[in-house]
């Protein structure tokens, strides 16, 4: 479903990602972990085109992402291209992002009418059952300012949802929320990944959530993957020094 | 030229005065419309590094912004001509100070676009929307209100720059005022009642301004 090859992105003399080559299968539930700045979050930019590559390739559902054909060579993607292939590919953002000039309403079907051609009854409908199933359906009116973050962020994942996305990514989307907040999100989330076969890119530090909810573990550090297991060893038994070190860190933590 | 102060001449005046004040309106209103709407489309431009056009909107700004708002009007009501293009005194000032204006308007709109968070431009962006919906659906709602105060002040000193164009023949209510002056051969109550009149709307104006301000928070 997603294949990067060779990709490198830099920043200026600042490389984030090199030479990184990795594939994840349809339906399959990929956590990515690492130090910050390890470049799991820049990932998920390259996928939703906020970033491009510097070198090498992505390729989405068998379509180029960074780069379009013409004239049989390969050429950086416009924006047409990009916005056709993203369509499918859902995000939810750390810090929510909800549009707070619209309702909960206007948020679900903003998109599904102006980009997929929804009527507005298709999309009402669909927000309406979205909402239902994140249990928020009594607030469709509402303001997002008027929700707390964990509501907000169910409103997010249903705006996400309504795209009807192959591939969801999401980026580290309990960092923000009180810690009391967190469990409802992640059981959100959860309950979506067995009743859906999306592609889910997942960057987080809920180490718990990453064990139980993927199939795949994928450890960054300095722009490489170095470690990339199923959860089931690479929590119980990490090879690399680097993974040792960090899941130490980050399960120590109070 | 008589000296002291007539209460009966300056009452006796005021419709005179009135007449002329409600062109000063009428030139504010439209002039305001044209620079909140030229303001935008130039912010907009620039924004979005639009090619071609952006350097053209900046290079106008930085000239226009830099020259007399009286030669501006000059240029426009009687060079013009010149090339064909006649235009009414008031429409030649609308035209002058909309596109006065429009160069600070469009630089308070660039402040409330860039006040949007980030964050709002990738949302939008994630979920594909076209470009004319992220500005008109997503960033514009958020970034005008938040400007309207400072809107409103360019309202209120272009409602004062009006006066200025009494050099292109707009009968505004300063003219009239030196109209009746020329008749009566006496300065004071007119242009003194002319003072009072452009108080009497300014300073509830500032007032309105002021209290947006505290509703909207200023940026």
């Amino acid at each position: 479903m997603i294949v990067f090859d060779g990709v490198e992105k830099r920043f200026g003399d600042n490389v984030v990602l090199s030479d990184l080559d990795f594939t994840v299968a349809p339906g399959e539930h990929v956590t990515l972990i690492g130090p910050s700045g390890s470049g799991k979050t820049t990932i998920l930019r390259l996928l939703m085109c906020l970033e491009s590559v510097t070198e090498g390739t992505i390729r989405v559902a068998g379509r180029y992402l960074s780069h379009m054909e013409k004239g049989g060579r390969l050429v950086p993607a416009d924006e047409k291209h990009s916005r056709e292939v993203r369509k499918r590919i859902g995000m939810v953002f750390q810090q929510f992002n909800l549009f707070p000039n619209m309702t909960v309403r206007g948020n679900l079907i903003e998109a599904p009418t102006r980009v997929l051609g929804l009527s507005k009854d298709e999309a009402n409908a669909r927000a309406e059952e979205l909402l239902e199933m994140v249990g928020l359906r009594e607030r469709i009116d509402e303001h997002p300012s008027r929700l707390s973050g964990g509501q907000q962020q169910r409103v997010a994942i249903a705006r996400a949802l309504a795209m009807q996305p192959r591939v969801l990514l999401l980026d580290e989307v309990t960092s923000a929320l009180d810690p009391e907040l967190v469990a409802g999100v992640l059981a959100l989330l959860k309950r979506i990944g067995e009743t859906t076969d999306i592609t889910i890119l997942c960057v987080t530090h809920e180490m718990g959530f990453a064990r139980d909810f993927s199939d795949r573990v994928m450890m960054f550090d300095g722009g490489q993957v170095i470690e990339d297991a199923a959860p089931a060893q690479l929590f119980a038994a990490p090879e690399h020094p680097r993974t040792k070190e960090f899941l130490k860190a980050v399960l120590e933590r109070p | 030229m008589t000296v002291g102060w007539d209460w009966a001449y300056a009452i006796e005046i005021l419709p005179a005065l009135w007449q002329g004040l409600q062109v000063t309106l009428l030139a504010t209103a439209l002039g305001s419309l044209l620079a909140f709407a030229l303001g935008l489309v130039f912010a907009v431009i620039r924004r979005s590094r639009v090619p071609v056009l952006d350097p053209i909107v900046r290079g106008f700004v930085e000239l226009w912004r830099s020259t007399p708002l009286l030669v501006q009007a000059y240029l426009i009501y009687a060079v013009l001509p010149g090339v064909g293009i006649t235009l009414s005194s008031l429409t030649a000032g609308v035209i002058a100070l909309g596109l006065h204006y429009a160069c600070y308007t469009s630089e308070v709109y660039r402040a409330g676009i860039d006040a949007v968070p980030r964050g709002q431009w990738e949302a939008a962006s994630a979920l594909s929307l076209p470009r004319h919906r992220v500005w008109l659906g997503v960033v514009l709602p958020q970034a005008v209100p938040r400007v309207l105060p400072a809107l409103g002040n360019y309202v209120i000193s272009m409602f004062k720059e009006v006066p200025l164009l009494l050099a292109i023949g707009l009968v505004e209510v300063i003219t009239v005022a030196n109209q009746i002056t020329a008749q009566t051969f006496r300065p004071v109550e007119p242009l003194t009642m002319a003072g009072i009149l452009f108080l009497l709307i300014s300073y509830p104006a500032s007032v309105l301004v002021r209290r947006l301000e505290r509703r909207v928070g200023v940026i």
